[in-house]
């Protein structure tokens, strides 16, 4: 199994993976990019071409996890994000595909910010996994007591893994 | 000469806070290292914010303008941190 994360040259960090490690990074991150779509502006061509965004907070727990309200007020909030969404929607686009473009099996070797773009996408996978599966802060304890055969095994065991490595890219950037 | 004070309130425009409040899967490493390199905080304050955020569930990262701590926010959410703003009280 991939040990983490290391400091490498310039700011940068490397880290080994193994084919399995690979498939399953690239397919979590994939699903990121599905879930998370284009910030889709409404059909005012002013409001696109200024990027203004849904001011309604998003169904889906995972994408209203991804885009919180930024006020206890509402219409508050619904103003914030018409302004805010459709560019954080495209930062965890664009650090999605940087980890889909770097991420192959074998020597991995970022760059400063590429491996900021992990680190967010990471972090991202994690939420999205974090809530599906509405781990507490006891997640750690939780896995280890808890019998190989039960269905959510493997969901938990990958996000442990994630959380590891997170947390290995983190030390190794510091 | 004694100016006497007006009796309307007319206290500056009370600052706006940036928020970040607990949940269960941002590590502790990265919070505090979000901390650092968004703020510049050094690592000492940053590991404190971290802990008032892990243990009193949340904790006041940054104040301003309301513009300023929108724009905190906006990084926050950026790097997947929950975090709220409002005025101070």
């Amino acid at each position: 199994m991939s040990e983490g994360f290391s400091p490498g040259n310039r700011g940068g960090v490397t880290a080994r993976f193994d084919a399995e490690e690979v498939a399953v990074l690239r397919s979590l991150v994939a699903q990121i990019l599905e879930l998370v779509e284009p910030g889709k502006a409404g059909d005012d061509p002013l409001e696109r071409a200024l990027g203004i965004g849904p001011a309604e907070q998003p169904t889906d727990p995972v994408l209203a996890r991804l885009f919180p309200a930024a006020y206890a007020d509402r219409e508050m909030s619904a103003e914030f994000r018409r302004y805010t969404e459709v560019g954080l929607r495209e930062g965890k686009r664009a650090d999605a595909r940087t980890l889909l473009e770097t991420a192959v099996p074998g020597r991995v070797e970022l760059e400063h910010e590429q491996a900021l773009a992990w680190m967010r996408a990471l972090n991202d996978v994690r939420l999205a996994l974090g809530t599906r599966l509405e781990v507490t802060e006891e997640v750690h304890d939780e896995i280890a007591g808890m019998p190989e055969d039960d269905p959510r095994y493997p969901a938990y065991v990958t996000y442990d893994w994630l959380t590891y490595l997170q947390d290995s890219l983190v030390r190794a950037l510091w | 000469m004694e100016v006497e004070r007006p009796s309307i309130d007319n206290r500056p425009d009370l600052p706006w806070l940036t928020i970040v409040w607990n949940d269960p899967v941002n590590l502790m490493s990265y919070v505090t290292y979000v901390f650092q390199s968004v703020f510049g905080y050094p690592r000492e304050k940053a590991e404190k914010l971290m802990l008032d955020v892990h243990h009193k569930g949340k904790a006041v990262v940054s104040s301003g303008t309301r513009e300023e701590m929108e724009r905190d926010v906006q990084i926050m959410h950026s790097y997947g941190l929950w975090a709220t703003l409002q005025q101070d009280s």
